[in-house]
């Protein structure tokens, strides 16, 4: 007997795949939104292939940021990169306060119209989380445990990879699901700039006036992140069981 | 979450080495940054006219010999300090003046490019400006993280760092250059926006204040009540910004149509209100959060210590409890300030104002300069804010201990 929270999810993964795959069934519960006889539900383009689009934009950035933010990470907090630490820390801080659209806009004219402005704002912003996660995650390592791996003979290499890295990834994999939360919302503003995701079927009911568009889209959107967030969150709790010293 | 006594060991390398100046490894980093922004890619950008694509021109294009001499030899003095010196505040001081010296050298450029009387030509700042620029904030930002700066002092750094900036502007030093320009031709509208835009942040954040700390005290009394508060505040952070201030507007909509004291006091469908309002909405997380959190920190025997003095419970919240609980209620209000500061540029898209009409007009337009005039405010803005609040946070933080 599955636990009702499961439940809980199961059933919202269902509906989400069921509003994307064939909205035109939900068309009654849009109708009172959508004034004087526009579209109840988004016409001008395809919601399964958008939502599609929207997340893999969302995840090939988020897998950028990863890969960066953790190699940094790892970089900064070893013996030869330690002076690059507090200006990195500096760095990834600041690049917080630049507002995403600033990002996107700047983008523009640098790499054109289209998905790759909004790669670009999604991969710097998703790095803040990630870098310090792994920062701390690495930082905290037990010293004791470190000395029982030196003195098992481990060279610098394995004590990162079957040590370190492993007593870390509870904390790295809680800032990844955090960047990929707030990127999925971030996503959206894309489409001010052209890039195909759920933030179109946002703007077209901002631009003709019709809420039940904005509705969808935002709906879509907000149950897409809520859902990711279980994902990991369900894988983080799996790996905490297998990486638990106590 | 830094751990005492675990320190690295020194690399071998610097040991050897001793014989010949030790080169500093940041700074090499940071010299070869710049010296691609100098010599590879363009300093400045000259367009016939606002629209046009640039045409990209080197100092040395633009500059007499002898000012482009002198600009090389000061930077590459700059680059030696940062090589080989390890002396933070002489590294400060080289940073500032390779600033110094670079923005006079955009501001000259500026100058020998435009024609006398001529408002259509336009010369911006190229990618060769931005990337020195970069390098030589990334040393300064170095320098002054390695001279640990009390709360006190980096606020003061900060409104040096502003009013400098203000002073130059103020003279007209860049008046030539493309997104002066632009604001030129934009003032009026850019001080209404930035009234509008610091209105909106502010507002919005006081407003969730107000509500946020009465129900975080609250959900610490009630401990039943915090999984359901926390989970509904979260569902609302994870509705993107734009869908959040569209779906607003309906509701806002029809209440000014049918409340004519609502309509009378300026809430519409479009506009500040919807804007307001989702703003609110997602500054509640954080500070809710984090009072939570403030107060559990507050050890129960303290609690019980200043009951025992007879301070009635009112009493004991006020000025006991909440105390306490201020660094980390603020480090939340931080967190908010910065995020709707960043995100009130989104609320142009419903014609809530602010910096974003600049951004978003720059985007409908193809005009870079009007995207700057609205983006490099706002991150002055957020970046001011935070520095500000962190430094406020430190201060209190140090206090009780």
């Amino acid at each position: 007997m599955p636990r009702p929270a499961t439940l809980l999810r199961l059933a919202a993964l269902g509906l989400l795949l069921a509003f994307l795959l064939v909205p035109q069934r939900f068309a009654p519960l849009f109708a009172p939104l959508a004034a004087g006889g526009a579209p109840p539900i988004y016409d001008q383009g395809n919601l399964w292939m958008l939502a599609l689009s929207h997340l893999a934009t969302v995840l090939a950035a988020c897998l950028g940021s990863i890969v960066i933010a953790v190699a940094l990470g790892i970089l900064v907090t070893r013996a030869g990169g330690q002076e690059f630490l507090p200006l990195s820390r500096a760095v990834v801080s600041f690049g917080q306060t630049f507002p995403p659209v600033a990002v996107l806009a700047l983008a523009v004219p640098l790499v054109g119209f289209g998905e790759k402005p909004t790669l670009i704002a999604l991969f710097l912003y998703g790095l803040l989380p990630i870098f310090e996660n792994t920062v701390v995650g690495l930082r905290t390592c037990p010293a004791t445990v470190l000395d029982a791996a030196s003195g098992m003979g481990m060279s610098a290499r394995q004590k990162l990879v079957s040590v370190e890295l492993p007593l870390a990834m509870p904390l790295i994999l809680e800032g990844i699901r955090l960047s990929l939360v707030i990127n999925i919302g971030t996503a959206t503003l894309g489409s001010t700039v052209a890039a195909k995701g759920l933030g179109e079927v946002i703007i077209a009911g901002l631009l003709s006036n019709n809420t039940a568009f904005v509705l969808q889209g935002g709906l879509a959107t907000g149950l897409m992140a809520v859902l990711l967030y279980d994902a990991v969150a369900a894988l983080e709790r799996r790996l905490c069981r297998n990486a638990r010293i106590d | 979450m830094s751990t005492p006594g675990f320190s690295l060991p020194r690399p071998a390398s610097a040991q050897q080495s001793a014989a010949l100046p030790r080169v500093d490894r940041l700074g090499a980093l940071l010299t070869l940054l710049g010296a691609a922004g100098l010599f590879l890619l363009p300093f400045v950008t000259f367009k016939a006219n606002r629209i046009l694509p640039g045409d990209p021109r080197g100092l040395a294009q633009v500059l007499p010999v002898w000012a482009t001499c002198g600009c090389w030899a000061t930077l590459a003095a700059v680059a030696a300090v940062v090589l080989f010196a390890v002396n933070a505040p002489l590294r400060l001081a080289a940073a500032l003046a390779g600033i110094v010296v670079t923005g006079t050298a955009l501001a000259a450029a500026a100058n020998a490019l435009t024609p006398a009387h001529n408002l259509i030509v336009r010369v911006a700042a190229g990618a060769g400006f931005w990337l020195l620029l970069a390098a030589l904030g990334l040393l300064a930002a170095d320098a002054i993280t390695r001279m640990r700066p009390g709360p006190g002092t980096r606020v003061l750094l900060l409104a040096a760092f502003l009013g400098a900036v203000g002073l130059t502007l103020a003279q007209g030093t860049f008046d030539n250059v493309s997104v002066m320009r632009e604001y030129a031709v934009n003032a009026a509208a850019f001080a209404v926006a930035a009234r509008q835009h610091i209105l909106l942040s502010l507002g919005s954040l006081g407003a969730a204040v107000i509500v946020s700390l009465p129900l975080g005290i609250f959900c610490h009394r009630v401990p039943r009540l915090q999984p359901g508060v926390l989970s509904a505040l979260n569902i609302i952070q994870t509705i993107p910004s734009i869908a959040l201030f569209g779906i607003l507007m309906a509701p806002l909509g029809a209440l000014a149509a049918h409340v004519p004291l609502a309509a009378a006091v300026g809430i519409r469908g479009i506009g500040a209100a919807p804007a307001a309002l989702a703003l609110f909405l997602y500054s509640l997380l954080p500070i809710v959060a984090n009072t939570v959190a403030g107060l559990k920190r507050v050890s129960p025997a303290t609690v019980e210590a200043a009951l025992g003095m007879g301070m009635t419970r009112r009493q004991t919240l006020m000025s006991v409890e909440l105390v306490l609980a201020l660094p980390v209620v603020l480090t939340g209000i931080r967190i908010v300030l910065v995020q709707n500061i960043g995100l009130v540029t989104v609320a142009a898209l419903i014609g809530g104002g602010g910096f974003g009409t600049f951004v978003f007009g720059g985007i409908g337009q193809a005009a870079t300069d009007l995207v700057l005039l609205g983006a490099i405010p706002t991150v002055v803005l957020a970046f001011s804010a935070a520095v500000l609040l962190d430094a406020l946070v430190e201060r209190l933080d140090r206090v009780p201990q």
